[in-house]
């Protein structure tokens, strides 16, 4: 898959400065069609945006109507007055503060885990000759073209069997949701890492040890400050992957019979719409999508460029 | 040098491998044992009965449905998505004024991109729940009320979107909603990677062309085009893989998950439907073990496919 030339630390997105090349000299010639060709571009250009902001203006908008005004004036974009109450109902129906939380341990610890298992695995794995190397490598690898769905039946089933010999291993548990997010995140991880651990020089790593730092020391000390750029990357991919994650806390964090259900944000918008939650509380429905939409919307612009980088970036390896 | 390598190899190693092994190798072997089975599920009994489960699987009515639904998505994803993002990104990139038709971005393309790629950041089940609304079956839904308003849909008869199975152009009308929010969704992230292969490629192929005669249009499709052949290609074997996981969009929108009348199964759904609603786990592990099948030849088909020499420049 590895077919492009473009490494991920150089994937820029920023727009490159016009060229002044040899001055302007076929400027009279063209320059009415210039103008043509310009305004086409953005008029393409405006309707894909407002196609892709106005819903979710609209969704922003809606949160501050009361129902009568959605019911009445579905289209508006312009509320009558700021109903702040639709949020702090939206709030407290949707357990909004457990789900962040739930949310935060879950991605966070999946996060740290995915970049420090899947970067030992892909550094060994890429600058260690040993028996077997190839076959590990190949294995993950394998797990980058299957769906998890494939695997639905005999995880439900294991994590069920396993949480009745070990019950942080059982359904419904951080720790077992935390190990299966890593695990199912390994395989991209040791492929984006094995490839960017290859391209650090060895000299530095020869050089580290003749001053007789251990393999391990050599690692933290050394090779992993130095794949920064690829870490940034694919540590992005993995919290936007990780917080987006649906299918494996529906299918694995059913609370067993009496406990709290431990959902994270996906999930939870799932109870809210699919099952139960704001069923005729349109209001509360768009104050709800408004609070688990705006969080990421706005790290994302504040980090707009790491986030475009690291994305296609970590695709186009 | 040599001491304590093995040693330190085997430390690195153990955690990751064991947990991908238990995880997600396993589940995989399994659903090969399993799908030998009669497993019910629910009690522990276990009969082997061979390849049963998969002679009941090649006449299923609905397995044909998803694999049907599958191809759909897998042709038109890709197809649309990656025509629309190149159509954008040469707009953003050449389609700005300057007498060269080399790379320098219309004004405010910056801000285009960013707009564009919102969708990526969101999670798919916020757009689909979001989708919903604007899906609604009456003139409180977004697109309805829009459409009643130019008096392009009947307010009698409002569209029924994600619940009407009747079929358009052969396809069932509920899939061509689907596919629409997964060109939104797509559409901004491959404009982006487009965008930088295209800015990546020398500015002075574009001023031979240019000093050739060639227009924006020709040099597009006989200079740009070809040399974003890596790109796309990788863009075609990621929506490849997006176009198999339609599911989320499936599970939140569609009535019964794979609805109505069947008209949006898509394998996944499938799967989730005959494991857990009819509790016949052998018989879904036999569908597990058809789709993985269905992956890895669609991957074969796209390694040959994409495979060609590069271009280096």
């Amino acid at each position: 898959m590895s077919t492009t030339t473009t490494p991920p630390s150089t994937g820029t997105v920023g727009v490159q400065p016009a060229p002044s090349g040899r001055g302007r000299s076929g400027k009279q010639g063209s320059s009415v069609g210039d103008v043509a060709v310009s305004g086409f571009s953005h008029l393409f250009l405006l309707v894909w945006g407002a196609m892709v902001v106005l819903p979710l203006l609209w969704v922003v908008m809606s949160s501050f109507k009361t129902d009568a005004e959605i019911i009445k004036n579905p289209l508006s974009m312009i509320p009558d007055g700021l109903h702040w109450d639709n949020f702090s109902r939206a709030w407290s129906n949707g357990h909004f503060t457990d789900v962040f939380l739930d949310t935060v341990i879950i991605v966070g610890g999946g996060v740290f885990f995915t970049m420090l298992l899947g970067s030992m695995a892909a550094y060994v794995l890429a600058r260690y000759e040993f028996p077997g190397n190839r076959i590990i490598y190949y294995l993950f690898l394998a797990g980058l073209t299957l769906p998890v769905y494939m695997a639905a039946v005999p995880l439900y089933k294991g994590i069920d069997n396993m949480g009745r010999i070990v019950p942080f291993l059982g359904h419904n548990q951080y720790v077992m949701l935390i190990l299966v997010y890593v695990a199912w995140s390994l395989s991209f991880t040791v492929f984006f890492m094995h490839s960017f651990f290859r391209t650090l020089p060895s000299t530095v790593a020869e050089a580290g040890l003749v001053d007789g730092c251990s393999h391990s020391t050599l690692f933290f000390r050394v090779m992993l400050p130095m794949a920064k750029p690829g870490l940034i990357s694919i540590g992005i991919f993995n919290v936007i992957g990780q917080w987006n994650q649906w299918y494996l806390p529906v299918l694995l964090m059913q609370p067993q019979s009496g406990e709290d259900k431990k959902a994270p944000i996906a999930q939870a918008l799932i109870d809210l719409s699919v099952n139960q939650g704001y069923r005729s509380d349109w209001s509360g429905m768009f104050a709800g999508l408004t609070m688990a939409m705006l969080p990421v919307l706005a790290v994302y612009i504040i980090f707009q460029r790491q986030v475009q980088a690291g994305l296609t970036g970590s695709i186009t390896k | 040098m040599r001491h304590g390598k093995a040693r330190f190899v085997t430390s690195f190693l153990f955690l990751p491998v064991l947990l991908y092994v238990f995880y997600v190798l396993w589940p995989y072997a399994q659903d090969i044992g399993y799908s030998l089975t009669n497993w019910g599920g629910y009690s522990d009994t276990q009969e082997f009965v061979g390849l049963d489960n998969y002679v009941r699987l090649v006449k299923d009515e609905l397995i044909r449905k998803a694999f049907w639904h599958s191809v759909f998505f897998l042709v038109t994803v890709p197809v649309f998505t990656i025509a629309l993002a190149l159509l954008f990104a040469f707009l953003l990139n050449v389609g700005g004024r300057g007498s060269r038709a080399g790379v320098r971005g219309v004004w405010g393309s910056h801000v285009y991109k960013v707009v564009f790629f919102f969708p990526q950041v969101l999670s798919l089940v916020l757009v689909a729940i979001m989708w919903q609304a604007i899906y609604r079956g009456d003139e409180q839904g977004l697109l309805n009320g829009l459409l009643m308003k130019i008096g392009l849909v009947d307010p009698e008869k409002p569209l029924q979107f994600v619940a009407d199975p009747s079929p358009f152009l052969g396809v069932p009308t509920v899939l061509w909603w689907l596919l629409l929010i997964a060109v939104w969704g797509g559409t901004g992230f491959y404009m982006v990677l487009f965008s930088a292969a295209m800015q990546s490629i020398p500015k002075d192929i574009f001023e031979a062309a240019t000093l050739d005669g060639a227009t924006r249009v020709k040099t597009f499709f006989r200079i740009t085009l070809p040399l974003l052949r890596d790109s796309v290609s990788v863009a075609w074997v990621y929506l490849g893989f997006i176009a198999l996981d339609m599911y989320a969009l499936v599970y939140v929108m569609t009535p019964s998950q794979g609805g109505p009348d069947h008209a949006s199964e898509v394998f996944a759904s499938v799967i989730n439907f005959t494991a857990f609603n009819k509790g016949q786990f052998g018989y879904a592990c036999a569908i597990a073990v058809a789709l993985g099948i269905f992956t890895l030849l669609l991957a074969a088909v796209q390694l040959r496919v994409t495979r060609r020499e590069r271009i280096e420049y």
